[in-house]
């Protein structure tokens, strides 16, 4: 039995690391995928307390996010492709109409 | 230690070099593989948790679905090797500082409460699948028809987003 503690840092870590990859990541698909990673970190953390807690509201919880990434994924990529077409560049520093 | 134990330590390291190898990547394709070995460790971790009807699905729609939709993409742009300017080299060193601390503060605070989850822990017999289904139909049964609602208004979105404007 693996203490729920271990899967709870490691979740923590991976979501670090997403959160890091999102800010130091110039490609805008890698910024993508750094989202994608964040949220596995947390289903982890999810699956991690349903099993510590015998339940299994986690593990649907699970499947609603995963929908909803899915669902984005198709949304966030329609979106770079526009981008990409725009401005053929997929490097977020030359997406800067808002910037002063 | 036991087979368990050292099961997951294998399984944590393959997802966190993953994720390292994610950021560490030049080039977009090489960040989708490393993306795809962090889910199916991830995945690995979720049947040895004993949630068998997430771990397929992580591999079947994440591993399979989203990362061919990225790769997919990746080719159809022909996205090449990153650039960076002097300023996000620059913003490098105080970001990792700043994760270090983020992630620690994460871990340190869910950790010291997950004390009283294992207090309120019931151990019960629970077979996975056969709950899920009956919660995901029965307590969640308008989350579940509101998500059908969700993809149908993504896969317009996706089309209207991506189809060619018409001069």
């Amino acid at each position: 039995m693996v203490p729920t503690n271990y899967y709870v840092i490691l979740s923590a870590v991976l979501f670090g690391l997403g959160v890091f990859g999102f800010v130091f990541k110039r490609n805008i698909i890698t910024i993508f995928m750094s989202i994608e990673l964040m949220l596995n970190a947390v289903n982890l953390a999810f699956v991690a307390f349903s099993q510590a807690l015998g339940k299994l509201d986690g593990q649907v919880f699970v499947l609603f996010v995963i929908v909803v990434a899915a669902a984005e994924a198709a949304v966030g990529l329609g979106i770079i492709i526009l981008i990409a077409r725009n401005r053929q560049s997929l490097n977020v520093e030359r997406v800067d109409l808002l910037k002063l | 230690m036991t087979p368990q134990l050292l099961i997951f330590f294998v399984l944590a390291a393959l997802a966190v070099l993953g994720a390292v190898s994610l950021i560490v990547q030049k080039h977009p394709i090489h960040s989708a593989l490393s993306l795809i070995v962090v889910m199916v460790a991830l995945a690995g971790l979720y049947l040895l948790m004993g949630a068998e009807f997430v771990a397929a699905v992580q591999i079947i729609v994440y591993g399979g679905a989203i990362m061919v939709l990225f790769v997919f993409v990746i080719m159809l742009l022909n996205a090449g090797i990153e650039e960076h300017t002097s300023l996000s080299k620059f913003a490098g060193p105080p970001g990792l500082l700043l994760v270090v601390a983020l992630a620690g503060f994460l871990a340190a605070t869910i950790a010291r409460s997950t004390g009283t989850v294992q207090a309120a822990a019931q151990t019960g017999t629970m077979s996975s699948t056969k709950g899920i289904s009956n919660m995901l139909f029965r307590d969640f049964v308008y989350p579940f028809e509101l998500t059908s609602f969700l993809i149908l208004v993504a896969i317009m979105g996706a089309t209207v987003l991506a189809q060619r404007e018409k001069s």
